[in-house]
């Protein structure tokens, strides 16, 4: 049989569709949210065009959208649906029944800024107020990235070890709605890498069990350990699934990775879309003999343990966080959890904040430079550490 | 028997040998009994149909009362009985009625 291996022209969305249609889902919940709405158009588009066969159902909320993707992953069916910003902030009660209930839904978060005042424009608030949901978080930077992580998603949620929604993100428009060339894999080896296995407990009215159940202070416990426990077992799992993927497609994804990191005199750790302008600005700052490392924050849930071991080695690092955590020690969730993890680990690195591209405020490349020089600077003692972040771009 | 822990525990609490509801006997929540007068019972099957927990039983008992012959009566199941008393609200002849389960102090 013909391969369909094929590099395609394709937009972060498209991109995710084409993991979607790849993976052979059977059940797809759409609600249309700017700027994820053209992955469920194109997705409804393969269904009509009979290219994938699924169920395609039109609900009237992202809340309802993310109750039948429970319902169907109940059942035992494949499921997918998609969201953004406003879109997330309503299925947020709905999260929790997902991975409560352990079922393995993948959804593609296109990254968008919270209302008010309302935004449609990238940026990471979304994402990060749903961390504590109890979801995997994979984060893209690129589109390529878009498509073979929804890919692994699947087969991460659905290992027996793990059993847990999966959230990929990707940023609205620098992503979902920006062209690059995605190597689409062959159907057949996705399909072989992704089997449809069947699950152990699945509403059937032959062989009846019963789901959502009450849990009373004598039960509760236990369950959300276990959740506990599955968060930090996928980290093994992701690692595992990464080597076999790999091994298939010559492709593979650090849950943390540094660039540049070898020389460098200090770590940017960074997530998402910019990642590209950072390394370019790295790269562009070592011709001054500023050398500073970027680290790809590729895996949010769970926060990678390679990330301390990186950081550690280092007086200062700092983070790149396109969000803000209202009221928190740095205002930052990244810095929150880098902190946190750095200090458990006894280590006294201390991590600068720099918060940037709030409501799809413009990163130039001029601010990543001043980013990674104000940040080497620091690292040098020529310029004083400060706890507070540095609104990057903003006027006062 | 043992009750089980996060080692042995079905993920996400799903219960593999239903019904396991059965051993909740909710009835300890009642703080009003309904009580059927079986004499005014037309047997309608209004409380039957209204009762949100399947307390209420249709039973294989003949009763004659006033000349009038039924084949079955109605019988409240007092192991699973809120005592919410929608049944004795809903019941169009009044026949049921709400009796305390203790005396008031």
């Amino acid at each position: 049989m013909k391969s369909s291996r094929k590099v395609e022209p394709l937009s972060g969305n498209y991109a995710v569709a084409y993991a979607v249609k790849s993976i052979d889902v059977d059940v797809i919940s759409a609600y249309p949210i700017t700027p994820q709405t053209t992955i469920v158009e194109k997705l409804a588009e393969f269904v009509a065009n009979g290219e994938l066969d699924a169920e395609y159902l039109h609900v009237e909320s992202e809340h309802s959208a993310m109750s039948a993707a429970i319902g169907a992953a109940a059942s035992g069916a494949r499921v997918f649906t998609a969201t953004s910003s406003q879109g997330l902030a309503l299925m947020y009660e709905t999260l929790f029944i997902a991975s409560g209930m352990r079922l393995p839904i993948v959804m593609a978060l296109v990254a968008r800024a919270l209302s008010a005042p309302i935004n449609i424009w990238n940026d990471h608030s979304d994402l990060m107020a749903s961390q504590d949901t109890g979801w995997v978080q994979l984060v893209s930077t690129n589109n390529q990235e878009a498509y073979d992580l929804t890919i692994m998603a699947y087969k991460l949620s659905e290992h027996s070890e793990v059993s847990l929604p999966t959230m990929v993100a990707l940023d609205g428009y620098i992503q979902s709605h920006t062209i690059e060339p995605v190597q689409l894999e062959d159907e057949e080896l996705v399909r072989k890498f992704v089997p449809k296995r069947k699950k152990e407990y699945v509403l059937d009215p032959e062989k009846p069990i019963s789901m959502g159940n009450l849990g009373d202070p004598d039960w509760y416990y236990e369950f959300k350990v276990q959740q506990v426990e599955a968060m930090e077992r996928a980290k093994r799992v992701f690692r595992e699934i990464n080597s076999e993927f790999k091994s298939l497609f010559n492709r593979s994804y650090e849950p943390f990775e540094v660039v540049y990191g070898d020389d460098a005199d200090t770590i940017l750790v960074v997530m998402g879309a910019h990642t590209g302008t950072f390394i370019k600005a790295t790269k562009t700052a070592r011709s001054e003999g500023i050398k500073v490392g970027i680290g790809i924050l590729r895996m949010l849930r769970p926060f990678p343990d390679e990330v301390v071991k990186h950081l550690s080695q280092y007086d200062y690092v700092g983070v790149a966080d396109k969000s803000i955590y209202f009221g928190s020690p740095s205002s930052s969730f990244l810095t929150s959890d880098i902190t946190t993890a750095l200090h458990l680990e006894g280590s006294n690195t201390r991590v600068a904040t720099y918060i940037y591209g709030i409501g799809g405020r413009v990163l130039r490349l001029e601010d990543a430079l001043f980013i990674i020089k104000n940040l080497w600077r620091i690292s040098k003692r020529l310029e004083e550490y400060s706890k507070k972040p540095v609104f990057v771009g903003v006027r006062y | 028997m043992s009750k089980g822990g996060v080692r042995d525990l079905v993920p996400g609490a799903i219960i593999t040998n239903p019904p396991t509801s059965l051993r909740n006997k909710t009835g300890s929540w009642r703080v009003m009994r309904p009580v059927i007068d079986q004499n005014n019972c037309i047997r309608c099957r209004i409380c039957w149909v209204y009762c949100p927990d399947g307390a209420i039983l249709e039973i294989d008992q003949p009763y004659e009362v006033k000349g009038r012959k039924y084949n079955i009566s109605y019988i409240v199941n007092y192991d699973y009985c809120k005592g919410c008393g929608i049944c004795a609200a809903e019941c169009p002849v009044k026949a049921i009625k709400m009796v305390p389960e203790v005396e008031r102090i």
